[in-house]
């Protein structure tokens, strides 16, 4: 338990090293923002009574939404990773005594969260002082805002777990693109980064809402705008919870399965 | 010219060294387009029209916008990989040349998989010509083609800049990806949908609109003036800066020594 815990501590602390990248990132999050929201300004414009969700409901969702981007980010891969399995070099990794499903697992949220760290608070802080309605605005209530804590969290072992079930999926093709570029596009448009769910037409959005794709973002920023309230709330959080036990050990399982069948490649 | 298409023959024949992974990879990229025009689908359908726009006039303009951006990021990815190219060396090497550099980061990489984008991006425009209501006649077609091939080049310019750029940062900077990647996301609709201040911006100072919302307006009849017929032209005078940016960058080149 102790060496993951330093584990985790190490990759935090390297990943809060690269400031600059960071800046740059803000700074396109930002306008990416700010973009999506003049575009919901002339989809409200044209038709208040259509918009599923408030406007300033739907500001604070998508500034929460690029705050927190690289942590639920579906297409953030760690590329040393993969490397690993297609030049063998996991081998080593195999040699340690630590679980690497555990090992990875933890290596990849403590990556997403040095980053998330750096570049969320800048984006929050600015957003909260934009004017009313294309701020951030602060959660529906102290209960929303409780349950957001317990939400992200299960989010985002639930990005992290499809990252797992990615490289596992990886240790039998070895070359990985084509298919992870088929994955990540079905998440990104299920989690709903290009389009929030609420926008999804009627007849498939109870469908999209129950698969762990909802789980990773959706759940989380609902809770915060106070969308999802209530009952709901709770069925929620309990959906996030049972896809992330299943994520997580399919994942394990398919990592077990992969490894039994290891062939490193060369010397 | 020559030389291009043996480049362009040699990245070929290599892409189709691995032919199971370039499939894949074509179809991930059709499928990458896919969603995004099911988004535009969603919100269409929702709500009839944006901005005065209906669902195939959308099209219309995307399938521009996404056709543009993917033979530019098929033939210029090679800029795309430029501070990669300076961190590793590599870049050195083609300076020894006795060839143009640009030229040569131009043929340095080939990014076929992008035609996956491009397919859907044609079968979005065939689909939206008949039905986006506008009687297509000689001049209207050669508009249209105008503003791809201005579009083209806009995307270009950008990514030349991105490299450019990286001549002082020796990194890539994620600040442009606003533009590039960006402009393909959030120009699938007519700019004017964000506004006039971001309308300006794309106008004025990079002419993202230039390709796409005046000479949209046109076709569509909602504006006669010649000047945005002929608005397009605007992207390649944007090539000029960017070049210039480019040769100004290179003679402060220093080598990164690895």
């Amino acid at each position: 338990m102790k060496g993951y815990l330093s584990l985790f501590r190490i990759r935090v602390q390297s990943g809060l090293q690269y400031r600059i990248a960071a800046a740059a990132g803000i700074a396109t999050q930002f306008a990416w923002g700010a973009l999506r929201i003049l575009f919901f300004k002339a989809l409200y414009e044209t038709n208040p009574a259509a918009l599923p969700m408030e406007l300033p409901a739907l500001c604070s969702y998508i500034w929460m939404q690029q705050a927190f981007l690289a942590m639920f980010a579906s297409w953030t891969v760690d590329k040393d990773l993969l490397d690993m399995i297609s030049s063998g070099s996991v081998a080593y990794q195999l040699c340690r005594p630590m679980d690497l499903y555990t090992n990875w697992f933890i290596q990849s949220f403590s990556n997403r969260l040095s980053r998330m760290l750096l570049r969320c608070l800048p984006i929050l802080l600015v957003a909260a002082f934009l004017p009313y309605p294309y701020g951030l605005l602060l959660p529906k209530s102290p209960l929303s805002f409780l349950l957001f804590l317990i939400s992200a969290p299960l989010g985002g072992v639930t990005v992290v777990s499809l990252t797992m079930i990615v490289y596992g999926i990886t240790f039998f093709t070895l070359d990985s693109r084509g298919f992870r570029t088929v994955i990540f596009t079905a998440a990104d448009f299920l989690t709903g980064s290009l389009l929030p769910l609420p926008f999804f037409p009627e007849k498939i959005r109870p469908l999209v809402q129950l698969l762990p794709f909802a789980s990773i973002q959706d759940a989380p920023l609902r809770i915060y705008t106070g969308d999802i309230a209530g009952m709901a709330a709770l069925q929620t959080l309990a959906l996030q919870l049972f896809w992330a036990i299943v994520m997580v050990l399919g994942g394990r399982l398919l990592m077990a399965r992969a490894l039994r069948n290891v062939v490193v490649q060369g010397g | 010219m020559r030389l291009y298409l043996k480049f362009l023959g040699i990245h070929v024949r290599s892409a189709m060294q691995y032919k199971s992974s370039f499939f894949a990879t074509v179809f991930g990229q059709l499928l990458t387009s896919f969603s995004a025009l099911l988004v535009i689908f969603f919100v269409t359908e929702r709500y009839n029209e944006v901005g005065g726009f209906t669902y195939q006039q959308i099209l219309l303009c995307a399938s521009v916008v996404w056709a543009a951006f993917a033979l530019s990021e098929c033939f210029f990815r090679g800029f795309d990989m430029f501070p990669s190219m300076i961190g590793n060396g590599e870049f050195d090497r083609a300076l020894l040349r006795p060839c143009n550099e640009i030229f040569l980061v131009l043929c340095s990489k080939l990014e076929l998989t992008r035609l996956g984008r491009l397919i859907q991006a044609a079968m979005m425009l065939i689909y939206a010509l008949p039905r986006c209501g506008v009687s297509w006649t000689l001049p209207r077609i050669l508009v249209l083609v105008f503003m791809l091939l201005g579009g083209m080049a806009a995307f270009s310019g950008l990514f030349l800049i991105y490299a450019a750029l990286s001549f002082f940062t020796l990194d890539g900077l994620e600040f442009m990806n606003i533009f590039t990647d960006g402009g393909r996301e959030h120009g699938a609709y007519p700019f004017a949908v964000y506004g006039k201040p971001v309308l300006t911006l794309l106008t004025c100072i990079i002419p993202l609109a230039c390709f796409q919302y005046w000479p949209l307006t046109w076709l569509l009849g909602q504006n006669n003036s010649l000047l945005c017929a002929l608005a397009p032209a605007a992207c390649f005078i944007f090539l000029i800066p960017c070049v210039l940016l480019w040769k100004f960058g290179l003679r402060h080149y220093k080598s990164t020594g690895s």
